[in-house]
Protein backbone atom coordinates (compact mmCIF):
# COMPACT_ATOMS: atom_id res chain seq x y z
CA UNK A 1 0.00 0.00 0.00
CA UNK A 2 2.88 2.31 0.78
CA UNK A 3 4.00 2.28 -2.85
CA UNK A 4 0.49 2.75 -4.18
CA UNK A 5 -0.10 5.78 -1.98
CA UNK A 6 3.26 7.33 -2.88
CA UNK A 7 2.62 6.95 -6.62
CA UNK A 8 -0.98 8.16 -6.25
CA UNK A 9 0.10 11.26 -4.34
CA UNK A 10 2.82 12.14 -6.81
CA UNK A 11 0.63 11.59 -9.86
CA UNK A 12 -2.23 13.61 -8.41
CA UNK A 13 0.14 16.44 -7.63
CA UNK A 14 1.46 16.29 -11.18
CA UNK A 15 -2.04 16.34 -12.68
CA UNK A 16 -3.37 19.19 -10.59
CA UNK A 17 -0.35 21.40 -11.11
CA UNK A 18 0.13 20.71 -14.83
CA UNK A 19 -0.68 23.25 -17.53
CA UNK A 20 -2.53 20.49 -19.28
CA UNK A 21 -5.05 20.28 -16.47
CA UNK A 22 -5.44 24.03 -16.09
CA UNK A 23 -6.08 24.56 -19.81
CA UNK A 24 -8.47 21.62 -20.01
CA UNK A 25 -10.35 22.74 -16.95
CA UNK A 26 -10.62 26.32 -18.15
CA UNK A 27 -11.91 25.15 -21.52
CA UNK A 28 -14.51 22.81 -20.10
CA UNK A 29 -15.62 25.24 -17.41
CA UNK A 30 -16.08 27.91 -20.06
CA UNK A 31 -18.08 25.70 -22.41
CA UNK A 32 -20.31 24.33 -19.69
CA UNK A 33 -20.87 27.81 -18.37
CA UNK A 34 -21.98 28.99 -21.79
CA UNK A 35 -24.23 26.00 -22.43
CA UNK A 36 -25.94 26.29 -19.09
CA UNK A 37 -26.35 30.01 -19.62
CA UNK A 38 -28.06 29.29 -22.91
CA UNK A 39 -30.15 26.64 -21.20
CA UNK A 40 -31.15 29.12 -18.54
CA UNK A 41 -32.16 31.73 -21.08
CA UNK A 42 -34.26 29.19 -22.96
CA UNK A 43 -35.69 27.88 -19.75
CA UNK A 44 -37.06 31.27 -18.85
CA UNK A 45 -38.88 31.37 -22.17
CA UNK A 46 -40.06 27.79 -21.84
CA UNK A 47 -41.28 28.15 -18.31
CA UNK A 48 -43.31 31.29 -18.98
CA UNK A 49 -47.00 30.54 -18.87
CA UNK A 50 -46.56 27.09 -17.37
CA UNK A 51 -48.11 26.41 -14.02
CA UNK A 52 -45.22 24.30 -12.76
CA UNK A 53 -42.58 21.89 -13.89
CA UNK A 54 -41.34 19.39 -11.47
CA UNK A 55 -37.69 19.38 -12.40
CA UNK A 56 -36.60 22.82 -13.53
CA UNK A 57 -33.18 22.36 -12.00
CA UNK A 58 -32.19 19.40 -14.16
CA UNK A 59 -33.14 21.40 -17.23
CA UNK A 60 -29.99 23.44 -16.67
CA UNK A 61 -28.05 20.34 -17.65
CA UNK A 62 -30.31 18.71 -20.18
CA UNK A 63 -31.82 21.55 -22.22
CA UNK A 64 -29.95 22.18 -25.43
CA UNK A 65 -29.45 25.89 -25.65
CA UNK A 66 -28.06 27.19 -28.91
CA UNK A 67 -26.13 24.07 -29.84
CA UNK A 68 -25.98 21.32 -27.25
CA UNK A 69 -26.71 20.69 -23.62
CA UNK A 70 -24.17 20.27 -20.89
CA UNK A 71 -24.88 16.51 -20.82
CA UNK A 72 -24.30 16.20 -24.56
CA UNK A 73 -21.13 18.19 -24.26
CA UNK A 74 -19.71 15.79 -21.68
CA UNK A 75 -20.71 12.84 -23.86
CA UNK A 76 -18.89 14.30 -26.86
CA UNK A 77 -15.82 15.87 -25.34
CA UNK A 78 -15.54 14.27 -21.90
CA UNK A 79 -13.42 11.46 -23.39
CA UNK A 80 -10.77 14.04 -24.26
CA UNK A 81 -10.21 14.62 -20.54
CA UNK A 82 -9.48 10.95 -20.02
CA UNK A 83 -7.27 10.72 -23.09
CA UNK A 84 -5.25 13.81 -22.22
CA UNK A 85 -4.69 12.65 -18.65
CA UNK A 86 -3.54 9.19 -19.68
CA UNK A 87 -1.95 9.05 -23.13
CA UNK A 88 1.65 9.34 -21.90
CA UNK A 89 1.26 7.77 -18.46
CA UNK A 90 3.70 4.91 -18.90
CA UNK A 91 5.71 5.60 -22.04
CA UNK A 92 6.85 9.03 -20.84
CA UNK A 93 8.35 7.40 -17.75
CA UNK A 94 9.92 4.82 -20.00
CA UNK A 95 11.62 7.35 -22.27
CA UNK A 96 12.62 9.43 -19.26
CA UNK A 97 14.21 6.38 -17.65
CA UNK A 98 12.23 6.81 -14.45
CA UNK A 99 10.08 3.70 -14.75
CA UNK A 100 12.91 1.29 -13.99
CA UNK A 101 13.94 3.45 -11.07
CA UNK A 102 10.46 3.44 -9.58
CA UNK A 103 9.89 -0.29 -9.94
CA UNK A 104 13.31 -1.12 -8.52
CA UNK A 105 12.12 0.41 -5.26
CA UNK A 106 10.53 -1.96 -2.75
CA UNK A 107 7.00 -1.73 -4.13
CA UNK A 108 4.83 -4.12 -6.06
CA UNK A 109 4.86 -3.36 -9.72
CA UNK A 110 1.09 -2.90 -9.90
CA UNK A 111 1.36 0.03 -7.49
CA UNK A 112 2.59 2.10 -10.45
CA UNK A 113 -0.35 1.45 -12.73
CA UNK A 114 -2.96 1.42 -9.96
CA UNK A 115 -1.62 4.67 -8.57
CA UNK A 116 -1.67 6.31 -11.97
CA UNK A 117 -5.19 5.14 -12.76
CA UNK A 118 -6.56 6.17 -9.38
CA UNK A 119 -4.90 9.59 -9.59
CA UNK A 120 -6.46 10.07 -13.03
CA UNK A 121 -9.90 9.03 -11.81
CA UNK A 122 -9.59 11.39 -8.86
CA UNK A 123 -8.65 14.25 -11.17
CA UNK A 124 -11.64 13.47 -13.39
CA UNK A 125 -13.93 13.37 -10.37
CA UNK A 126 -12.62 16.68 -9.08
CA UNK A 127 -13.17 18.27 -12.48
CA UNK A 128 -16.71 16.99 -12.98
CA UNK A 129 -17.91 17.68 -9.46
CA UNK A 130 -16.52 21.20 -9.65
CA UNK A 131 -18.28 21.86 -12.94
CA UNK A 132 -21.61 20.50 -11.77
CA UNK A 133 -21.37 22.57 -8.60
CA UNK A 134 -20.51 25.70 -10.55
CA UNK A 135 -23.47 25.23 -12.86
CA UNK A 136 -25.75 24.52 -9.91
CA UNK A 137 -24.62 27.65 -8.15
CA UNK A 138 -25.08 29.57 -11.33
CA UNK A 139 -28.60 28.18 -11.66
CA UNK A 140 -29.45 29.21 -8.15
CA UNK A 141 -28.17 32.72 -8.66
CA UNK A 142 -29.29 33.39 -12.21
CA UNK A 143 -32.55 31.51 -12.61
CA UNK A 144 -33.46 31.11 -8.99
CA UNK A 145 -34.29 27.42 -9.14
CA UNK A 146 -33.67 25.33 -6.06
CA UNK A 147 -32.89 21.63 -6.52
CA UNK A 148 -35.11 19.10 -4.79
CA UNK A 149 -33.82 16.00 -3.06
CA UNK A 150 -34.58 13.79 -6.03
CA UNK A 151 -32.82 16.14 -8.39
CA UNK A 152 -29.72 16.06 -6.23
CA UNK A 153 -29.80 12.25 -6.29
CA UNK A 154 -30.19 12.24 -10.04
CA UNK A 155 -27.24 14.59 -10.43
CA UNK A 156 -25.20 12.40 -8.10
CA UNK A 157 -25.90 9.28 -10.17
CA UNK A 158 -25.20 11.23 -13.31
CA UNK A 159 -21.80 12.20 -11.88
CA UNK A 160 -20.94 8.61 -11.01
CA UNK A 161 -21.82 7.39 -14.51
CA UNK A 162 -19.84 10.24 -16.08
CA UNK A 163 -16.78 9.47 -13.96
CA UNK A 164 -16.89 5.85 -15.12
CA UNK A 165 -17.39 6.95 -18.72
CA UNK A 166 -14.37 9.24 -18.73
CA UNK A 167 -12.35 6.70 -16.73
CA UNK A 168 -12.94 4.23 -19.55
CA UNK A 169 -11.11 6.58 -21.88
CA UNK A 170 -8.41 7.12 -19.28
CA UNK A 171 -7.94 3.35 -19.07
CA UNK A 172 -7.78 3.12 -22.84
CA UNK A 173 -5.20 5.90 -23.05
CA UNK A 174 -3.08 4.20 -20.37
CA UNK A 175 -3.33 0.92 -22.27
CA UNK A 176 -2.00 2.62 -25.40
CA UNK A 177 0.77 4.28 -23.42
CA UNK A 178 1.83 0.79 -22.33
CA UNK A 179 1.54 -0.78 -25.77
CA UNK A 180 3.27 1.96 -27.75
CA UNK A 181 6.76 3.09 -26.89
CA UNK A 182 6.40 6.46 -28.57
CA UNK A 183 4.25 9.19 -27.05
CA UNK A 184 3.20 10.51 -30.46
CA UNK A 185 1.92 7.08 -31.49
CA UNK A 186 0.00 6.47 -28.31
CA UNK A 187 -1.69 9.88 -28.40
CA UNK A 188 -2.63 9.50 -32.07
CA UNK A 189 -3.92 5.98 -31.55
CA UNK A 190 -6.13 6.95 -28.65
CA UNK A 191 -7.55 9.99 -30.45
CA UNK A 192 -8.18 7.89 -33.55
CA UNK A 193 -10.05 5.27 -31.57
CA UNK A 194 -12.06 7.98 -29.84
CA UNK A 195 -13.14 9.50 -33.15
CA UNK A 196 -13.95 6.09 -34.57
CA UNK A 197 -15.98 4.86 -31.62
CA UNK A 198 -17.76 8.13 -31.03
CA UNK A 199 -18.55 9.41 -34.51
CA UNK A 200 -18.11 6.67 -37.07
CA UNK A 201 -19.93 3.88 -35.31
CA UNK A 202 -23.28 5.55 -35.88
CA UNK A 203 -22.52 5.78 -39.59
CA UNK A 204 -21.36 2.18 -39.53
CA UNK A 205 -24.53 1.15 -37.76
CA UNK A 206 -26.60 2.58 -40.60
CA UNK A 207 -24.48 0.76 -43.18
CA UNK A 208 -24.73 -2.56 -41.35
CA UNK A 209 -28.48 -2.17 -40.90
CA UNK A 210 -28.92 -1.33 -44.60
CA UNK A 211 -26.97 -4.40 -45.61
CA UNK A 212 -28.63 -6.88 -43.30
CA UNK A 213 -32.18 -5.54 -43.46
CA UNK A 214 -32.49 -3.13 -46.37
CA UNK A 215 -35.66 -1.06 -46.46
CA UNK A 216 -37.10 -1.18 -49.94
CA UNK A 217 -38.67 2.23 -50.37
CA UNK A 218 -40.07 1.57 -53.84
CA UNK A 219 -42.45 -1.11 -52.73
CA UNK A 220 -44.62 -1.19 -49.69
CA UNK A 221 -42.52 -1.06 -46.56
CA UNK A 222 -42.83 -4.10 -44.35
CA UNK A 223 -43.08 -3.20 -40.66
CA UNK A 224 -41.03 -6.26 -39.66
CA UNK A 225 -38.20 -5.14 -41.91
CA UNK A 226 -38.22 -1.66 -40.43
CA UNK A 227 -38.20 -3.14 -36.98
CA UNK A 228 -35.27 -5.42 -37.78
CA UNK A 229 -33.45 -2.53 -39.41
CA UNK A 230 -33.82 -0.39 -36.31
CA UNK A 231 -32.87 -3.20 -33.94
CA UNK A 232 -29.64 -3.89 -35.80
CA UNK A 233 -28.84 -0.22 -35.92
CA UNK A 234 -29.33 0.10 -32.18
CA UNK A 235 -27.29 -3.00 -31.46
CA UNK A 236 -24.31 -1.84 -33.51
CA UNK A 237 -24.36 1.69 -32.19
CA UNK A 238 -24.38 0.40 -28.62
CA UNK A 239 -20.81 -0.74 -29.18
CA UNK A 240 -19.90 2.94 -29.01
CA UNK A 241 -19.23 3.99 -25.42
CA UNK A 242 -20.63 7.42 -26.26
CA UNK A 243 -24.01 6.02 -27.28
CA UNK A 244 -23.95 3.74 -24.26
CA UNK A 245 -23.26 6.71 -22.02
CA UNK A 246 -25.87 8.92 -23.69
CA UNK A 247 -28.48 6.22 -23.20
CA UNK A 248 -27.42 5.56 -19.62
CA UNK A 249 -27.70 9.19 -18.62
CA UNK A 250 -30.78 9.99 -20.71
CA UNK A 251 -33.45 8.81 -18.30
CA UNK A 252 -31.40 9.75 -15.24
CA UNK A 253 -31.08 13.40 -16.09
CA UNK A 254 -34.49 13.70 -17.78
CA UNK A 255 -37.27 12.16 -15.67
CA UNK A 256 -39.79 12.70 -18.46
CA UNK A 257 -38.04 10.17 -20.65
CA UNK A 258 -39.25 6.68 -20.16
CA UNK A 259 -37.17 4.70 -22.59
CA UNK A 260 -33.87 4.89 -24.37
CA UNK A 261 -35.39 3.38 -27.48
CA UNK A 262 -36.33 5.29 -30.55
CA UNK A 263 -40.00 5.81 -31.37
CA UNK A 264 -40.05 3.19 -34.11
CA UNK A 265 -39.03 0.41 -31.76
CA UNK A 266 -41.79 1.14 -29.27
CA UNK A 267 -44.88 -0.95 -29.27
CA UNK A 268 -48.14 0.88 -30.04
CA UNK A 269 -49.25 0.84 -26.41
CA UNK A 270 -45.88 2.11 -25.28
CA UNK A 271 -46.10 4.91 -27.77
CA UNK A 272 -49.57 5.78 -26.62
CA UNK A 273 -48.47 5.78 -23.02
CA UNK A 274 -45.56 8.11 -23.55
CA UNK A 275 -47.76 10.48 -25.51
CA UNK A 276 -50.70 10.49 -23.13
CA UNK A 277 -49.16 10.45 -19.71
CA UNK A 278 -46.73 13.28 -19.33
CA UNK A 279 -45.78 12.58 -15.76
CA UNK A 280 -42.18 12.04 -14.70
CA UNK A 281 -40.80 8.64 -13.68
CA UNK A 282 -39.71 8.07 -10.12
CA UNK A 283 -35.94 7.81 -9.67
CA UNK A 284 -35.98 4.06 -9.05
CA UNK A 285 -37.78 3.41 -12.32
CA UNK A 286 -35.45 5.72 -14.23
CA UNK A 287 -32.53 3.68 -12.97
CA UNK A 288 -34.18 0.36 -13.79
CA UNK A 289 -34.61 1.40 -17.42
CA UNK A 290 -30.96 2.18 -17.98
CA UNK A 291 -29.53 -0.36 -15.55
CA UNK A 292 -28.08 -2.59 -18.30
CA UNK A 293 -26.42 0.43 -19.86
CA UNK A 294 -24.86 1.48 -16.57
CA UNK A 295 -23.57 -2.01 -15.87
CA UNK A 296 -22.17 -2.29 -19.39
CA UNK A 297 -20.39 1.03 -19.02
CA UNK A 298 -18.83 0.03 -15.70
CA UNK A 299 -17.88 -3.33 -17.18
CA UNK A 300 -16.03 -1.92 -20.20
CA UNK A 301 -14.18 0.50 -17.92
CA UNK A 302 -13.02 -2.31 -15.65
CA UNK A 303 -12.17 -4.61 -18.56
CA UNK A 304 -10.11 -1.88 -20.19
CA UNK A 305 -8.18 -1.29 -17.00
CA UNK A 306 -7.75 -5.01 -16.40
CA UNK A 307 -6.17 -5.42 -19.85
CA UNK A 308 -3.73 -2.55 -19.17
CA UNK A 309 -2.93 -4.11 -15.82
CA UNK A 310 -2.12 -7.52 -17.24
CA UNK A 311 -0.09 -6.15 -20.15
CA UNK A 312 1.90 -3.92 -17.82
CA UNK A 313 2.60 -6.72 -15.34
CA UNK A 314 3.87 -9.04 -18.06
CA UNK A 315 5.95 -6.48 -19.88
CA UNK A 316 9.72 -6.42 -19.63
CA UNK A 317 10.98 -3.14 -18.25
CA UNK A 318 14.58 -2.29 -19.03
CA UNK A 319 14.67 1.49 -18.96
CA UNK B 1 38.82 -13.75 6.43
CA UNK B 2 35.66 -15.81 6.46
CA UNK B 3 32.92 -14.22 4.41
CA UNK B 4 29.39 -15.18 3.52
CA UNK B 5 28.09 -15.46 -0.01
CA UNK B 6 25.48 -12.75 -0.52
CA UNK B 7 24.58 -13.30 -4.17
CA UNK B 8 24.52 -16.72 -5.74
CA UNK B 9 23.12 -17.88 -9.06
CA UNK B 10 22.90 -21.44 -10.25
CA UNK B 11 22.49 -22.15 -13.93
CA UNK B 12 20.66 -18.84 -14.40
CA UNK B 13 19.38 -18.58 -17.97
CA UNK B 14 17.34 -16.01 -19.85
CA UNK B 15 16.06 -16.50 -23.37
CA UNK B 16 14.25 -14.03 -25.57
CA UNK B 17 12.70 -16.11 -28.31
CA UNK B 18 15.60 -17.91 -29.93
CA UNK B 19 18.21 -15.61 -28.48
CA UNK B 20 19.91 -16.54 -25.26
CA UNK B 21 20.85 -13.43 -23.31
CA UNK B 22 22.20 -15.21 -20.26
CA UNK B 23 23.35 -18.79 -20.55
CA UNK B 24 23.66 -20.96 -17.45
CA UNK B 25 25.28 -18.37 -15.26
CA UNK B 26 26.91 -19.53 -12.02
CA UNK B 27 28.00 -16.51 -10.07
CA UNK B 28 29.03 -16.00 -6.46
CA UNK B 29 29.49 -12.62 -4.85
CA UNK B 30 30.77 -12.47 -1.29
CA UNK B 31 29.55 -10.14 1.36
CA UNK B 32 31.45 -6.87 1.64
CA UNK B 33 33.38 -7.06 -1.62
CA UNK B 34 33.38 -4.95 -4.75
CA UNK B 35 32.74 -7.29 -7.64
CA UNK B 36 33.61 -6.01 -11.12
CA UNK B 37 31.27 -7.38 -13.74
CA UNK B 38 32.96 -7.15 -17.14
CA UNK B 39 31.97 -7.95 -20.68
CA UNK B 40 31.23 -6.41 -24.05
CA UNK B 41 27.94 -4.68 -24.83
CA UNK B 42 25.08 -7.12 -25.07
CA UNK B 43 26.86 -9.79 -23.05
CA UNK B 44 23.88 -10.03 -20.71
CA UNK B 45 25.15 -8.06 -17.74
CA UNK B 46 22.10 -5.84 -17.39
CA UNK B 47 19.77 -8.79 -17.93
CA UNK B 48 21.53 -10.60 -15.09
CA UNK B 49 21.12 -7.60 -12.80
CA UNK B 50 17.41 -7.38 -13.66
CA UNK B 51 16.93 -11.06 -12.86
CA UNK B 52 18.74 -10.63 -9.55
CA UNK B 53 16.32 -7.81 -8.72
CA UNK B 54 13.26 -9.85 -9.62
CA UNK B 55 12.36 -7.44 -12.43
CA UNK B 56 12.89 -10.08 -15.07
CA UNK B 57 11.85 -13.71 -14.92
CA UNK B 58 14.63 -16.24 -15.58
CA UNK B 59 13.87 -18.90 -18.18
CA UNK B 60 15.81 -21.45 -16.16
CA UNK B 61 17.89 -21.72 -13.03
CA UNK B 62 17.56 -19.60 -9.94
CA UNK B 63 19.21 -16.93 -7.91
CA UNK B 64 19.59 -16.04 -4.26
CA UNK B 65 20.15 -12.48 -3.13
CA UNK B 66 20.60 -11.77 0.59
CA UNK B 67 19.22 -15.23 1.24
CA UNK B 68 16.03 -14.48 -0.70
CA UNK B 69 14.67 -15.72 -4.00
CA UNK B 70 14.09 -12.61 -6.14
CA UNK B 71 11.41 -14.37 -8.15
CA UNK B 72 9.20 -14.96 -5.12
CA UNK B 73 10.23 -12.16 -2.80
CA UNK B 74 10.97 -9.37 -5.25
CA UNK B 75 9.81 -6.69 -2.85
CA UNK B 76 11.97 -7.97 0.00
CA UNK B 77 15.00 -8.20 -2.26
CA UNK B 78 14.45 -4.65 -3.45
CA UNK B 79 14.41 -3.53 0.18
CA UNK B 80 18.01 -4.69 0.55
CA UNK B 81 19.35 -3.94 -2.92
CA UNK B 82 19.85 -0.53 -4.47
CA UNK B 83 19.97 -0.48 -8.27
CA UNK B 84 21.44 2.38 -10.28
CA UNK B 85 20.48 1.76 -13.93
CA UNK B 86 22.77 2.69 -16.78
CA UNK B 87 20.89 5.79 -17.86
CA UNK B 88 19.11 6.77 -14.71
CA UNK B 89 16.25 9.20 -15.38
CA UNK B 90 14.68 11.90 -13.28
CA UNK B 91 11.41 13.79 -13.32
CA UNK B 92 12.50 16.99 -14.96
CA UNK B 93 10.14 19.31 -13.13
CA UNK B 94 11.39 18.14 -9.74
CA UNK B 95 14.42 19.47 -7.93
CA UNK B 96 16.98 17.24 -6.21
CA UNK B 97 15.18 17.29 -2.87
CA UNK B 98 11.76 16.50 -4.36
CA UNK B 99 13.28 13.71 -6.38
CA UNK B 100 14.81 12.18 -3.24
CA UNK B 101 11.59 12.73 -1.31
CA UNK B 102 9.64 10.70 -3.85
CA UNK B 103 12.10 7.83 -3.62
CA UNK B 104 11.95 8.04 0.19
CA UNK B 105 8.17 7.93 -0.07
CA UNK B 106 8.31 4.84 -2.26
CA UNK B 107 10.54 3.24 0.36
CA UNK B 108 8.01 4.05 3.06
CA UNK B 109 10.23 6.39 5.06
CA UNK B 110 8.59 8.73 7.54
CA UNK B 111 8.69 12.40 6.67
CA UNK B 112 11.04 13.53 9.45
CA UNK B 113 13.27 10.52 8.96
CA UNK B 114 13.38 11.17 5.22
CA UNK B 115 14.28 14.81 5.64
CA UNK B 116 17.29 14.01 7.81
CA UNK B 117 18.40 11.24 5.49
CA UNK B 118 18.10 13.45 2.40
CA UNK B 119 20.12 16.18 4.05
CA UNK B 120 22.84 13.72 4.97
CA UNK B 121 22.94 12.12 1.50
CA UNK B 122 23.04 15.43 -0.35
CA UNK B 123 26.11 16.26 1.73
CA UNK B 124 27.64 12.86 1.03
CA UNK B 125 27.35 13.11 -2.76
CA UNK B 126 28.25 16.81 -2.76
CA UNK B 127 24.97 18.21 -4.08
CA UNK B 128 24.06 20.36 -1.11
CA UNK B 129 24.43 23.61 -3.08
CA UNK B 130 22.27 22.31 -5.92
CA UNK B 131 19.51 20.94 -3.71
CA UNK B 132 16.88 23.35 -5.02
CA UNK B 133 17.83 23.10 -8.68
CA UNK B 134 15.56 21.31 -11.17
CA UNK B 135 17.02 18.01 -12.33
CA UNK B 136 16.51 19.07 -15.96
CA UNK B 137 19.39 21.50 -15.49
CA UNK B 138 21.69 18.87 -13.99
CA UNK B 139 24.90 17.84 -15.73
CA UNK B 140 25.62 14.18 -16.36
CA UNK B 141 27.92 13.99 -13.34
CA UNK B 142 25.39 15.62 -11.05
CA UNK B 143 22.67 13.27 -12.26
CA UNK B 144 24.85 10.29 -11.57
CA UNK B 145 25.58 11.52 -8.06
CA UNK B 146 21.90 12.20 -7.44
CA UNK B 147 21.21 8.68 -8.66
CA UNK B 148 23.66 7.31 -6.09
CA UNK B 149 21.96 9.36 -3.38
CA UNK B 150 18.61 7.89 -4.44
CA UNK B 151 19.76 4.30 -4.13
CA UNK B 152 21.32 5.02 -0.74
CA UNK B 153 18.05 6.24 0.77
CA UNK B 154 16.96 2.71 1.64
CA UNK B 155 20.25 1.91 3.44
CA UNK B 156 21.03 -0.94 1.07
CA UNK B 157 23.20 -3.95 1.88
CA UNK B 158 24.00 -4.45 -1.77
CA UNK B 159 24.45 -1.96 -4.60
CA UNK B 160 24.04 -2.82 -8.29
CA UNK B 161 25.77 -0.15 -10.33
CA UNK B 162 25.34 -0.39 -14.09
CA UNK B 163 28.05 1.64 -15.84
CA UNK B 164 28.18 4.31 -13.12
CA UNK B 165 31.09 6.22 -14.62
CA UNK B 166 29.96 6.14 -18.24
CA UNK B 167 30.14 9.59 -19.83
CA UNK B 168 31.63 11.28 -16.80
CA UNK B 169 34.62 13.58 -17.01
CA UNK B 170 37.80 12.20 -15.34
CA UNK B 171 37.33 14.29 -12.23
CA UNK B 172 33.70 13.27 -11.84
CA UNK B 173 34.59 9.63 -12.41
CA UNK B 174 37.30 9.71 -9.74
CA UNK B 175 34.94 11.38 -7.27
CA UNK B 176 32.33 8.72 -7.91
CA UNK B 177 34.85 5.90 -7.55
CA UNK B 178 36.07 7.33 -4.27
CA UNK B 179 32.47 7.58 -3.10
CA UNK B 180 31.77 3.96 -3.99
CA UNK B 181 34.95 2.81 -2.28
CA UNK B 182 34.17 4.73 0.88
CA UNK B 183 30.64 3.30 0.94
CA UNK B 184 32.12 -0.15 0.63
CA UNK B 185 34.65 0.39 3.38
CA UNK B 186 32.68 2.44 5.86
CA UNK B 187 29.16 1.13 5.46
CA UNK B 188 30.24 -2.34 4.38
CA UNK B 189 28.00 -2.31 1.34
CA UNK B 190 28.58 -5.07 -1.18
CA UNK B 191 28.93 -3.59 -4.66
CA UNK B 192 28.24 -5.35 -7.93
CA UNK B 193 29.67 -3.08 -10.56
CA UNK B 194 29.31 -3.44 -14.29
CA UNK B 195 31.68 -1.37 -16.34
CA UNK B 196 33.72 -1.11 -19.52
CA UNK B 197 36.38 1.01 -17.94
CA UNK B 198 38.95 -1.62 -17.02
CA UNK B 199 41.34 0.76 -15.25
CA UNK B 200 38.64 1.85 -12.89
CA UNK B 201 37.49 -1.70 -12.28
CA UNK B 202 41.04 -2.80 -11.59
CA UNK B 203 41.49 0.06 -9.15
CA UNK B 204 38.47 -0.70 -7.04
CA UNK B 205 37.39 -4.32 -7.46
CA UNK B 206 38.33 -7.13 -5.12
CA UNK B 207 37.21 -9.72 -7.63
CA UNK B 208 36.01 -9.63 -11.20
CA UNK B 209 33.89 -11.77 -13.48
CA UNK B 210 34.13 -11.73 -17.27
CA UNK B 211 30.96 -12.40 -19.20
CA UNK B 212 30.87 -13.01 -22.95
CA UNK B 213 27.78 -13.98 -24.94
CA UNK B 214 25.74 -14.77 -21.88
CA UNK B 215 28.29 -17.01 -20.19
CA UNK B 216 30.67 -16.28 -17.38
CA UNK B 217 34.06 -17.36 -18.70
CA UNK B 218 36.22 -16.28 -15.77
CA UNK B 219 35.75 -15.35 -12.16
CA UNK B 220 38.21 -14.50 -9.43
CA UNK B 221 40.67 -11.93 -8.17
CA UNK B 222 42.73 -10.14 -10.78
CA UNK B 223 45.90 -11.88 -9.66
CA UNK B 224 44.39 -15.31 -9.89
CA UNK B 225 43.07 -14.61 -13.38
CA UNK B 226 46.51 -13.42 -14.46
CA UNK B 227 48.02 -16.56 -13.05
CA UNK B 228 45.55 -18.70 -14.91
CA UNK B 229 46.25 -17.09 -18.26
CA UNK B 230 49.92 -16.14 -18.08
CA UNK B 231 51.32 -18.40 -15.39
CA UNK B 232 53.16 -17.31 -12.28
CA UNK B 233 55.78 -14.73 -13.00
CA UNK B 234 57.45 -11.54 -11.97
CA UNK B 235 55.45 -9.38 -14.33
CA UNK B 236 52.23 -7.77 -13.14
CA UNK B 237 49.56 -7.90 -15.77
CA UNK B 238 46.94 -5.22 -16.10
CA UNK B 239 43.29 -6.16 -16.20
CA UNK B 240 43.21 -4.91 -19.78
CA UNK B 241 45.75 -7.50 -20.91
CA UNK B 242 43.97 -10.26 -19.05
CA UNK B 243 40.59 -9.24 -20.43
CA UNK B 244 41.83 -9.13 -24.02
CA UNK B 245 43.43 -12.53 -23.64
CA UNK B 246 40.16 -14.02 -22.43
CA UNK B 247 38.23 -12.17 -25.09
CA UNK B 248 40.40 -13.43 -27.94
CA UNK B 249 40.18 -16.98 -26.74
CA UNK B 250 36.43 -16.92 -26.31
Amino acid sequence: MQGLYAVFKKELQDHLSSYRFVILFALIAMVSFITSYMAAVHMRENLEGLASTRFPFLMLFSTPGAMFSMVQFVAFFGPLIGLILGFDAINRERTQGTLIKVISQPIYRDAVINGKFLAGVTTIAVMLVAIVLVISGFGLAFVGVVPGVEEIWRLFIYLIISIFYISFWLGLAILFSILFKSIATSSLASVALWIFLSFFISLGAEVVANTVAPIDRKNEVQPEVVLKHERIKEMVSLSSPMILYSNATATIIDPMRKTTRSLILMGPMEELLSARFQSPLPLGQSIVIVFPHIIALIAITLICFAISYVVFMLQEVRT
Amino acid sequence: METETIIETTNLTKRYGHQTAVNGLNLKVKEGEIFGFLGPNGAGKTTTLLMLLGLSRPSKGHATVCGLNPLRMAREVKRHVGYLPENVGFYEDMDAVQSLEYVADLNGLKKVEAREKIDELLGLVGLKDQAGKKTAAFSRGMKQRLGVAEVLIKDPEVLFLDEPTLGLDPEGAIQLINLIQSLNEEKEITVLLSSHNLHQVQKMSHRVGIMIDGSLIAEGSIDSLAEEKFGVGEKEYSLEEIYMKYFQEA
